[in-house]
């Protein structure tokens, strides 16, 4: 008995490996929400007084608006004021270089994985690690302002560039969007900004790292990223947070803004920690994602490999408003035990000629709940506009349910738009193919899944597909059989 | 007419009606007071702004005609197709007019309500509690049909349902509520067609339940012509137990404002089929919902609903299949497909699938475009007009929906019905 309880340990402990919590000194606000928290957030991070009115303007907006419920995910009701809104790790004055950064962090970021201390030079990634509310280093800054790239933590953009972040800020995504945008607005903490100027191909990709260390905290960041005319850039952007038996919120925004011929391609790899195998604790993920294509021939590309969170509200999106522009949208969703997803996209067909297409597949195991929902919106003056979207889902165990939820809205009769959308199961004769061949039907399971999500994993830079195919048989460890 | 003339409306019926209410009527009307009428936020009408259209046009301080005319056979009658017939005008059955088989029973409603068979089966299938117009009619439907088909028997020849309005002398409302079972291994095809004659404004709420038992085959095809002030909200609610097969077509060809619900139940391994069309133009507008739910394994549904939209027209589809845990080994597949003829006319639409059950083969897929260029420039090169060349393309689209109808007569005549319009009107 006791042997078979270590072995169970040993497969718990394995299935979410980023699980640990480091002992980092912290300083924190105290819990709940009100303006004097926001008023200390803003002095804390030495805010311009306009950031301070944006900030309670949001709240007061936030104040008057009402939970969605709309989404099919089912989750008790999330208390607003016991939730930490603000959390850093302590360290005497902001760090002029990586030497001064605390040890103790740099190692919580090794462990995942990321090193900050530019060893993996050749990598050749530059990072932007956010710990709780703070970014904590960024790394390859001088490399890349020599080519006028700003790549930096939000907080250091509002000191140094203020100009930019007023100007974009909450141009993509308001305030009044919806309530965790308005949320995210009052209390954001943190996150990245990256301004790509005219004309610039980034020579590397850019990554921000967010991790969640403290208990009870909720995690707010803030990523902007304005790509000027002709300029390209790829973001990544990852996650992971302790295991712990409450549930944690972790409610962000990402704005994007593409001027004219600009190209910015979005990886997300979310690996939030899921809560446990009888769902208990785990990551409220709700999260609003935008793209503004704002000028002629932009291109915005999503792609998003979705294992972590208990539950996950995410739909990023693409406003296709310039004449020639083009949004993609490539995801995986895996969902195991009792996660719940509801994800898809948002094509809004503003311009002439505009283009989108959507991949996404979901896989559910477990007793878990997975859910398309997308809106492809082609306006009255979006001539020829054309969308494609394929919706497919994977269904492992009879517990769990896949659900399609596409909203398609046509006002032009010069566009074209496509649906479809299957839900099966793994085929049996393909397990029993690669079983004949000596492959266990675990790693048949995890193969064949890996070639059903070829399509989406295929867009993701090669640092991340070589993880996302790792955690994609990670997820599903346990589900066969 | 708002919620709270709806619900007066309501209660002038049953007070004036001579049978006391009975349980069900007082639980669907307090569904309705709880209910509402759907606002914008409502999702199952989201773009579908009835309680707006119903605000507008019907004026709840004039009277409705209950009284009325029967129009000229000429104008609404199916002449080219032997059938039986069940006519209605107003919402009131009127035995002149119909021709009702013999061998079967076949009563009309506000004689039938008491029979044993008849509670024990209304208001079972039609879900009351979360559509207002399904508890409005479950609560204050004035007449409609109950057909019950004996075991082993199939009806020769279809029956055809017939709602004839006369709103020449005013505004006119027909509440019907129809109860369809087919004993087992019967066999059965049943139409209902609209008429109204005269331009004030009509409310029509229609609500069937149509119980196929084991082994049964049922063909059942709505034809909507109506080219009146009529606003319409129809309810077909399907359940099938095992063997069974249903073959159901919703065609719309004309109509100011229609919501259909078209809902099947598969309660066993049984098969169906469900298919529409919607040819659309000027202000027309026609919101199709249709519910596949797989409660038992091995069931089989096919789904297929098109539509071409002109002038300012709107089309809505909303398909939804459900397969419930345990409802393994399912096949079920949906289609919709549109055509926008002209940069006014919007298409919504929202096939939607839930699925928990894990060894099953679901699909769904829609399309909202245009003809093809490419055809149409093959026909032209070939001294086709262009006015021709479209025309032929449409019906080509069109005329895959009826395909497989089983019945030639009805067939032929929707067929000449579709051929009509597109060669006249589009």
């Amino acid at each position: 008995m006791a042997k078979d309880n270590d072995i169970l340990d040993e497969i718990t402990s394995k299935e979410y490996e980023h699980g640990w919590t480091a002992n980092i000194e912290m300083e924190s606000a105290p819990k709940g929400l009100n303006e004097d928290i926001i008023r200390f957030i803003s002095a804390k991070k030495q805010e311009p007084e306009w950031l301070l009115e944006w900030r309670l303007k949001a709240y007061r907006i936030w104040k008057e608006m009402k939970e969605p419920r709309w989404a099919n995910v089912t989750y008790p009701e999330i208390n607003y004021q016991d939730i930490i809104y603000y959390a850093a790790p302590k360290q005497k004055a902001s760090p002029k270089s990586l030497d001064e950064v605390d040890p103790e962090l740099l190692r919580t970021f090794e462990r995942l994985g990321i090193s900050l201390t530019e060893q993996k030079r050749l990598t050749g990634v530059a990072v932007d690690a956010v710990l709780d509310s703070v970014s904590v280093a960024t790394t390859f800054k001088e490399k890349l302002a020599e080519l006028g790239i700003i790549f930096c933590s939000f907080s250091e953009a509002v000191r140094e560039h203020p100009e930019l972040v007023r100007k974009y800020l909450g141009s993509v995504v308001p305030m009044t969007d919806n309530y965790f945008a308005a949320l995210n607005s009052a209390v954001f903490s943190d996150g990245s900004f990256c301004y790509i100027p005219k004309g610039v191909r980034c020579p590397m990709e850019l990554s921000t790292y967010f991790r969640i260390n403290a208990a009870n905290t909720g995690q707010f960041e803030r990523t902007l990223i304005v790509a000027d005319e002709g300029s390209y850039v790829s973001y990544l952007e990852g996650c992971t947070a302790p295991m712990r038996d409450e549930h944690q919120l972790h409610a962000a925004v990402v704005e994007i803004y593409v001027m004219k011929d600009a190209h910015v391609k979005y990886s997300t790899v979310q690996n939030w920690y899921p809560g446990d195998k009888e769902g208990k604790g785990g990551i409220y993920n709700f999260v609003t994602k935008r793209a503004l294509c704002a000028g002629e021939n932009s291109k915005v590309s999503w792609t998003q490999v979705e294992t972590g969170s208990a539950i996950t509200w995410k739909y990023p999106s693409c406003i296709l408003k310039g004449d020639n522009s083009s949004g993609e949208f490539y995801s995986v969703a895996v969902t195991n035990n009792y996660q719940q997803a509801d994800t898809g996209t948002k094509m809004v067909h503003i311009g002439k000629n505009t283009r989108s297409r959507i991949v996404s597949k979901g896989i559910s195991a477990g007793r878990s709940q997975n859910s398309y929902r997308g809106q492809v919106h082609i306006l009255k003056r979006a001539t020829n506009a054309r969308n494609f979207s394929q919706c497919d889902s994977l269904l492992m165990g009879d517990k769990c349910g896949a659900h399609t939820f596409p909203y398609i809205d046509v006002e032009n009769n010069t566009s074209r738009v496509e649906h479809e959308a299957t839900t099966s199961k793994i085929g049996e004769d393909q397990i029993f193919y690669c079983m004949q061949r000596g492959i266990d039907e675990e790693s048949a399971v995890a193969l064949i899944v890996n070639g059903y999500a070829k399509e989406v994993l295929n867009q993701l830079p090669m640092e991340f597909a070589v993880e996302a195919q790792k955690l994609l048989a990670l997820t599903l460890e346990g589900s066969v059989g | 007419m708002t919620h709270a003339s709806v619900h007066n409306e309501i209660l002038d019926t049953l007070a004036a009606s001579a049978m006391p209410v009975n349980s069900l009527q007082q639980q669907a009307l307090q569904e309705f007071i709880r209910l509402g009428l759907p606002g914008p936020k409502n999702e199952e009408y989201k773009h579908t702004p009835i309680s707006r259209v119903l605000e507008k046009s019907i004026n709840p301080s004039l009277p409705f005609q209950s009284e009325g005319k029967v129009p000229d056979e000429k104008l609404w009658k199916l002449n080219s197709i032997p059938a039986y017939q069940v006519v209605f005008l107003n919402g009131k059955f009127v035995a002149k007019q119909s021709q009702l088989p013999q061998g079967i029973d076949i009563i009309p409603m506000h004689t039938a309500r008491d029979l044993q068979v008849v509670s024990d089966h209304l208001g079972k299938y039609a879900d009351f509690k979360s559509d207002s117009f399904t508890a409005w009619n479950t609560a204050a439907w004035t007449d409609g049909i109950f057909i019950n088909i004996p075991e082993d028997y199939t009806v020769d020849t279809p029956i055809i349902l017939y709602y004839l309005h006369d709103a020449t002398a005013g505004q006119v409302k027909s509440i019907t509520r129809n109860l369809i079972i087919a004993g087992k291994n019967s066999k059965v095809t049943i139409v209902e067609k609209w008429f109204t004659q005269g331009s004030d404004a009509v409310i029509s709420n229609t609500v069937s339940e149509i119980l196929l038992r084991e082994k049964t085959s049922v063909n059942h095809v709505v034809v909507q012509t109506d080219d009146s002030n009529h606003i319409q909200y129809l309810h077909n609610q399907f359940w099938q137990e095992a063997e069974s097969l249903l073959n159901s077509y919703v065609i719309t060809l004309s109509g100011m404002f229609i919501r259909n619900n078209t809902r099947v139940a598969l309660d066993g391994a049984c098969e169906s089929h469900l298919y529409g069309l919607y040819l659309l133009k000027d202000n027309a507008f026609t919101d199709n919902h249709t519910v596949v739910d797989h409660r038992k394994p091995n069931a089989f549904s096919n789904e297929l609903y098109k539509g071409v939209l002109d002038g300012k027209s709107n089309g809505v589809f909303n398909g939804k299949i459900y397969v419930r845990q345990g409802a393994q080994k399912t096949n079920a597949f949906q289609s919709n497909r549109n055509l926008l003829l002209s940069d006014q006319a919007v298409a919504h639409t929202k096939p939607q699938l839930e699925i928990w059950a894990d060894d099953v083969k679901c699909s769904h897929g829609c399309t909202v475009g245009q003809l093809d260029e490419d055809a149409l420039f093959y026909l032209r090169a070939r001294g086709i007009d262009k006015e021709t060349a479209k025309a032929m393309l449409l019906y080509a689209f069109a005329a895959e929906v009826i395909e497989t109808l089983p019945h030639d007569g009805i067939k032929n005549f929707l067929d000449t019905l579709i051929r009509d319009r597109l060669h006249n009107s589009f």
